[in-house]
């Protein structure tokens, strides 16, 4: 019994020109049919790695199997005797810049003789050849010798002082404070906790996978590519090519899933090299296990928390520290920290805190970019320590939640005021509002275990638990990261073009809605997803929706104004009578219509335009600014069985209520929200990387355990629509939202079930059973 | 073993949606997958995994469905085996692609062929699956975007509407 509802909570009344009242199909605020799904059903959807070229060779990537060593020497005689093996690169072979990165440049392309690999996987050498088991053989003939030293693990061994630098821009990311309000306040009520989380991975399903072609001559390439923002990749890859950014372009291969994992440079820079070196097209697809060491992951984080109260549980003050462990190179990192610490409080009032934040470099994996960015981890501990804060003063966890919820107008503890539509409380009474399930059930699949380790039904104690959370939407701290679209009607078809990187999430199906919605006209092209046109930014921060489409929207209505003028002018209308009627133009003041298919025949018009949001800040030392864009919220309620002396579990039931604004295709919404809770329960209950003395111990889907459809409970959910006036189509982002809060709910209900702390997830089955 | 040529000098011959391809030069470690992917032109099977954990690479061999990257190629001799791209030959949806689409199944569509293929196996062996039923028998295929629930709904339509039509 799944089920979905919406609430129209009012205040959209000046919204009646973005959503079509007759809802002809495949417009906004209409399940319209994705673009691409009849491929993808049928299995005809090119994803990175279906792509082939004519005379195509296969790479492949020698890595480190040390966490921190010297590069002494690489030998790469014997694989060039292999018959097939068509080049060799190494760091010597980079032409351009010898590093990338996207906030710090600090990453080699490849490990140099002479200089240090800064955790187990970083890329030594890559090679082209005629077969995959040809490129297995010659990577296991070059012969790399290490002079293995003793790796930085420990995130405070950094922040101590106490570790080695490992690089030449140290072991600290960054550090940033928040220091907010009256720092003197001692509340009645104090509760503190100290929690961890583990390193999750995106683990998206389509592997990283890249065809480069070069020019004739090796003037140029071009890259087909499974990422997330095609303009940096080709800021980044043009950079170490020494190519021209005009030289270097990119073309969106299929992209199967991000989640984060695809923001950063894996194999762009070794593919795009090895068919320079070959002048042939060259295909690097990672397996999984290179995948675990290709990408970055989910910050491990320990976060210590302290929140002062009155006596009615309203809190007053929040102390936090937060370390975040990087890894060995930067990625986001600066930004993620950022992130968890202006999120230190939730989505509750208060007015004082201090908080240290820190991300610092270790040799462990790199961490950097994955769904709910920092805000995870953050709300993890808040949500936690809010039912502790519920026990302290004898509230249920919902009026503990209720009393606290933030209003708009309300200030941050960085100063910002909260100028979003801010539903808290609507969306814990509404999430308060769906029905339990029922009791545990007969059936031995339903049970904790399975048919496994089936639990005695006589053993199971349920467990009751809530998280909710804030997210903030699109780059932060003063990052202009605008979108662009272009638009051009030709004789009754519209075609659009854009950057924007369709990893699953339904872009290309929103941007045809929103042409269909502003012009009046059914038939609308997706032009090639590539870097002919302006930046789009990256398919991250829950920001396309808001951003592309914005790009969208004002691309279409800039294109409207050209053709309203052009039919005002044809047909000697008053300008200023003429206006758009679903499929018609009409003149309001004589009532003369003629739909838009007609007045577009024989015609062109085309407009390109940038959307940018109102521009952010940076914090200061203080950490006070107006560093966010705008927010979303959610509430989480989680029901969970529990066997405490087997430590085994089964999530029942999950129901949320989330602030979407508008939604503008309700059934992707109701999947983003699903395939979210999925991700945040395998946070909870079964993700993570297992890193022992800087290397993965378990870089396989055999041992890194996912949600499978039996892990999934029934997701009940309510969408509070309520029009978002600073959004450009009135929706908020929701991508991010589902995954966050309910990792904490799931695990407030297994606390509440066996009566344990349980400060850290994902929770373990030895961690129930024993404490 | 021959180290230094990837390349077999002989042929065989698989059946494949009803054709018999033939395959040359193969390496005589090729799965299966990379196979169809590779030399015979059906990249819907997909690989995310290599190990049989996530499904995406499910095809029906000789009438149970099997993890494609677990079967050697050469091994495959004699089989009858169908992929995604032999349910509806002439390009239109059957009725699981149909459901999956309207229900809301398909988000980055990676797991979505194996899903399909796993989906019409299950249902014809057990049409009336129980929503228990249709968790286990899918548990081997993981979808790391939807959560599942719409695939589920797409599922239980399909054997409703199959019901009807009986």
């Amino acid at each position: 019994m799944t089920g979905i509802a919406m609430t129209n909570s009012a205040t959209t009344t000046d919204n009646s020109s973005v959503l079509s009242s007759t809802r002809r199909n495949g417009v906004l605020g209409t399940n319209a049919s994705r673009p691409d799904g009849a491929a993808k059903v049928q299995g005809g959807f090119a994803f990175s790695n279906d792509m082939w070229a004519e005379n195509m060779l296969c790479g492949a990537t020698l890595r480190s199997p040390h966490p921190f060593a010297t590069v002494v020497s690489i030998d790469v005689s014997e694989a060039w005797k292999i018959t097939g093996v068509e080049a060799i690169i190494t760091a010597d072979d980079v032409p351009g810049k010898a590093t990338h990165g996207l906030i710090m440049s600090d990453q080699p392309v490849f490990a140099a003789v002479g200089d240090v690999v800064r955790y187990a996987g970083e890329p030594i050498a890559a090679v082209a050849a005629d077969h995959p088991e040809t490129c297995r053989r010659a990577l296991a003939a070059i012969k790399v010798v290490y002079d293995v030293k003793q790796p930085v693990i420990d995130a405070e061994d950094c922040i101590a002082g106490r570790a080695p630098s490992i690089h030449p821009e140290g072991n600290i990311f960054r550090h940033q404070r928040i220091v907010s309000g009256d720092q003197t306040v001692v509340g009645d009520i104090q509760v503190e906790g100290e929690y961890e989380i583990g390193m999750q991975d995106q683990a998206f399903l389509g592997l990283e996978s890249a065809l480069a072609v070069p020019d004739a001559g090796g003037a140029g390439i071009e890259l087909y590519v499974a990422t997330q923002w095609l303009h940096e990749d080709r800021r980044q890859i043009a950079e170490c090519l020494a190519l021209p950014e005009d030289k270097v372009r990119l073309v969106l291969g299929g992209v199967g899933g991000a989640f984060g994992a695809r923001e950063d440079i894996s194999l762009q820079v070794h593919t795009c090299l090895l068919a320079l070196a070959t002048s042939r097209p060259v295909r690097i697809s990672y397996g999984r296990e290179e995948s675990f060491y290709g990408h970055v992951h989910r910050h491990p984080a320990k976060i210590w928390m302290r929140h002062h109260a009155d006596r009615d549980g309203r809190i007053i003050k929040i102390e936090s520290r937060m370390v975040f462990d990087g890894g060995a190179y930067c990625s986001t990192s600066p930004a993620v920290l950022i992130n968890a610490i202006t999120h230190t409080q939730g989505p509750y009032k208060c007015e004082n805190a201090v908080v240290d934040g820190w991300a610092v470099r270790t040799n462990n994996p790199p961490c950097g970019a994955m769904r709910g960015f920092g805000v995870v981890q953050a709300c993890y501990a808040h949500e936690s320590q809010m039912d502790k804060l519920a026990a302290a003063v004898g509230k249920s966890p919902v009026d503990i939640r209720l009393i606290n919820a933030m209003e708009t107008g309300d200030r941050l503890i960085t100063g910002q005021i909260m100028d979003s539509v801010a539903p808290v409380a609507e969306c814990i009474r509404a999430t308060d509002a769906i029905p339990l399930p029922e009791p545990a059930s007969m059936s031995v699949l339903a049970r904790p275990g399975g048919t496994g380790l089936t639990s005695d039904r006589s053993h199971i104690r349920r467990g009751i638990g809530w998280g909710v959370s804030i997210k903030n939407l699109m780059y932060s701290e003063g990052f202009d990261d605008y979108s662009t679209a272009r638009c051009r009607i030709e004789d009754g078809i519209v075609y659009l073009k854009f950057a924007t990187s369709e990893v699953g999430q339904g872009f290309t199906m929103l941007a045809q809605q929103i042409a269909r919605t502003v012009l009046g006209l059914d038939d609308v092209i997706l032009e090639t997803i590539d870097t002919d046109v302006g930046s789009a930014g990256s398919t991250s921060a829950s920001r396309q929706t808001w951003m592309s489409g914005g790009a969208v929207q004002a691309a279409c209505r800039a294109v409207l104004s050209d053709l309203l003028d052009h039919v005002a002018t044809s047909h000697s209308w008053s300008r200023e009578f003429v206006e758009l009627d679903d499929t018609d133009i009409v003149n309001r003041s004589t009532g003369d219509r003629v739909s838009v298919r007609d007045a577009t025949a024989g015609q062109r018009f085309e407009r390109t335009e940038e959307y940018h949001h109102p521009p952010s800040e940076d914090l200061d030392e203080n950490g006070q600014g107006n560093c966010h864009v705008a927010y979303a919220f959610v509430a989480h309620r989680a029901v969970v069985d529990v066997d405490p002396e087997l430590g085994l579990i089964k999530v029942v039931q999950i129901a949320t209520a989330q602030d979407v604004g508008r939604a503008l295709n309700p059934l992707s919404v109701q999947g983003q929200i699903e395939g979210g809770i999925a991700q945040g329960l395998g946070l909870a209950v079964m993700e993570e990387i297992i890193v022992q003395n800087g290397k993965v111990r378990n870089p396989s889907f055999t041992d890194y355990l996912l949600p499978t459809f039996l892990d999934m409970p029934v997701v009940d959910m309510i969408l509070i629509e309520e029009f978002e006036p600073k959004s450009p189509l009135g929706a908020k982002g929701v991508g991010e939202p589902p995954c966050i809060s309910v990792t904490p709910a799931i695990a407030n209900a297994i606390r509440q079930a066996v009566g344990r702390d349980l400060p850290r997830v994902p929770i373990r089955p030895y961690d129930i059973a024993l404490g | 073993m021959n180290t230094t040529n990837t390349s077999g000098n002989e042929i065989y011959t698989l059946r494949v949606n009803g054709r018999d391809c033939n395959v040359h030069d193969a390496w005589i470690g090729e799965s299966l997958l990379y196979v169809l992917r590779e030399r015979l032109g059906l990249p819907g099977s997909k690989g995310a995994c290599e190990q049989g954990e996530c499904g995406s690479c499910t095809v029906i061999m000789d009438g149970a469905a099997v993890c494609s990257c677990l079967v050697l190629a050469a091994g495959a001799v004699g089989a009858d085996i169908h992929t995604v791209e032999g349910l509806s030959p002439d390009g239109s949806l059957t009725d699981v692609q149909s459901a999956f689409l309207e229900a809301g199944g398909v988000q980055c569509g990676f797991c979505t062929p194996g899903f399909i293929v796993a989906v019409h196996h299950l249902l014809e062996s057990q049409p009336d699956p129980s929503e228990e039923d249709i968790r286990e028998a899918l548990s081997g295929n993981i979808c790391r975007c939807t959560g599942y629930g719409r695939i589920l709904e797409a599922v239980q339509t399909v054997a409703a509407q199959r019901r009807e039509t009986l």
